[in-house]
């Protein structure tokens, strides 16, 4: 697709076009699919995040470990928080809820991966639902995540085995963060300096899943990356500017995780996998599939 | 170069897209090697797929490929019990495979008295190859169709089957040849960029040295 966000955004400038419509246009040209199928595509995967959040706001879903579940529901109908009632809220209910039904087996988009699917669906539709934006829009915007995805994967990692959390829940948030800025309507200068603002708040994140599982911290680190891409659209549109570009805070990212210890890479050998409670959980839930 | 719908896709049943989705396709081009459903499957797991397998599905959805559902089918999280109602038979085992990936399946199925032994290792992001077929080494990535085929390792066998597949116009991307000894029994595997007509695979099944062919779908 592109090799750098200061490419894409001097592209999308010139032809005054948004992010999305950019990285609608260069899928279109690597020839493969035409445009409508793409659109579909994405609207496919638009449709599946709404039913993946609908079912698990309703509270009944449960990890096949037992270790999660239900906590997006809890989190939408609590009224003792200070932010209950905000799109914050709704952004963070949503990912624990999409994630929740990871965990339960169900059906998600990996966006970019299975184990961070909750960002994207959790701030984008919370804010889709505020501004009641069409479904056009938000399928662009879904465009403009993947445009950012894209970059990352090129430039540094999406796997949490090669570069930790901050590869995965890490790039969620920045993905979701540029598709955010887009949805609103800022610019597309605006939609990079997210990218930056909100990956600089995951540098470092490690991949600790207890006992290997995609549920403990999984389902809760979705929602904090969604209150990070929420921080990072919130500034950018604000006009806030970090100094570095966010290409080279890509590429921070993927020195991070080159250097990152094995036991922070998916491995369940340190972080939170590794603590005395990580480790009972771990014991009880883990072993061999039935009958083997 | 990534695809729009790689980064925002693919849609599946969760929790891994290694240890699911990707499990979910060994299975399905398991079931294509074998033909259609088998009756009875043993599954052994090695790995990460045995240490971790029964929390993120594995065996579900390993089972699931089987009775040929793809990694978005719903239906794969009660895979188990529908085997049962399948009429598919399924005994789990763990084991220790040498020289394979982390996430590795050895699955052995049989129908209608014939049995074939797969191995197959899940390789991230959902992406999978099949290294063994009845012991012998292959590299299967279900990501284009397929022809698979049992021959006499006689001269000209080789020849004879990509000028069928020329006649129809059919290119072949990559090809792959392995045999038990010389003049033994030879197992060719053919990834396809077109999908060949049927009258073309019943051509390639009347040649001298071929015992079996079997085309298989792509696994997307």
């Amino acid at each position: 697709m592109l090799d750098s966000l200061a490419q894409a955004l001097s592209e999308a400038e010139q032809n005054q076009i948004s992010l999305g419509e950019l990285a609608l246009r260069k899928e279109v040209e690597r020839g493969t699919r035409p445009r409508a199928a793409i659109v579909a595509g994405l609207q496919r995967a638009l449709d599946v995040m709404r039913e993946a959040r609908a079912r698990g706001l309703k509270g009944d879903v449960r990890s096949v470990s037992g270790l999660v579940g239900g906590d997006a529901h809890k989190l939408a109908r609590s009224v003792r928080g200070p932010l209950q009632g905000t799109v914050f809220v709704d952004a963070l209910a949503g990912a624990l809820a999409v994630q929740e039904v990871n965990a339960a087996m169900g059906v998600i988009v990996a966006a970019p991966t299975a184990g961070a699917a909750g960002v994207l669906p959790g701030v984008l539709l919370a804010l889709a639902d505020r501004a009641q934006a069409p479904d056009d829009a938000l399928v662009r915007a879904l465009a403009a995540a993947g445009l950012v995805g894209a970059v990352i994967a090129q430039r540094a990692s999406l796997s949490g085995a090669e570069g930790g959390c901050q590869a995965e829940t890490g790039a969620a948030a920045a993905m979701a963060a540029a598709a955010g800025v887009e949805l609103l309507g800022g610019t597309s200068a605006a939609a990079v300096d997210a990218v930056g603002l909100a990956m600089q708040g995951t540098l470092g994140l490690v991949c600790d899943p207890v006992g290997g599982l995609v549920e403990v911290p999984c389902v809760f680190r979705n929602a904090t990356a969604a209150s990070i891409a929420l921080a990072g659209i919130e500034m950018a549109l604000a006009g806030v500017r970090i100094p570095i570009p966010a290409d080279e805070i890509i590429d921070a990212m993927a020195e991070i995780g080159r250097t990152m210890d094995a036991r922070y890479r998916e491995t369940a050998g340190g972080g939170l996998a590794a603590t005395p409670t990580g480790r009972r959980l771990a014991r009880g839930r883990l072993g061999p599939v039935r009958g083997a | 170069m990534v695809s729009l719908l790689d980064i925002i896709g693919p849609v599946m049943v969760g929790p891994s897209s290694s240890h699911t989705a990707g499990a979910c396709r060994i299975g399905l081009l398991t079931r294509a090697l074998c033909g259609d459903l088998p009756e009875r499957a043993l599954i052994e797991l090695h790995g990460s797929f045995a240490k971790t397998g029964a929390g993120h599905g594995t065996d579900r959805a390993l089972v699931g490929g089987l009775l040929g559902f793809a990694p978005d089918d719903p239906r794969l999280r009660d895979a188990l019990n529908l085997a049962e109602q399948a009429g598919l038979q399924v005994t789990f085992a763990t084991t220790k495979l040498r020289d394979v990936h982390p996430n590795t399946a050895r699955l052995t199925v049989e129908r209608a008295g014939q049995k074939v032994v797969v191995v197959g290792s899940s390789l991230g992001g959902g992406r999978i190859a099949v290294c063994e077929i009845d012991g012998l080494p292959v590299d299967l990535s279900g990501e284009y169709p397929t022809l698979v085929i049992v021959a006499v390792d006689q001269p000209g066998t080789l020849a004879a089957i990509t000028a069928e597949l020329a006649a129809d116009g059919v290119n072949v991307a990559t090809v792959r040849v392995s045999r038990s000894r010389p003049g033994g029994v030879a197992l060719h595997l053919y990834e396809l960029d077109d999908l060949p007509v049927p009258e073309v695979v019943a051509l390639l099944a009347r040649l001298p040295a071929v015992r079996t062919v079997r085309l298989l779908a792509q696994v997307s």
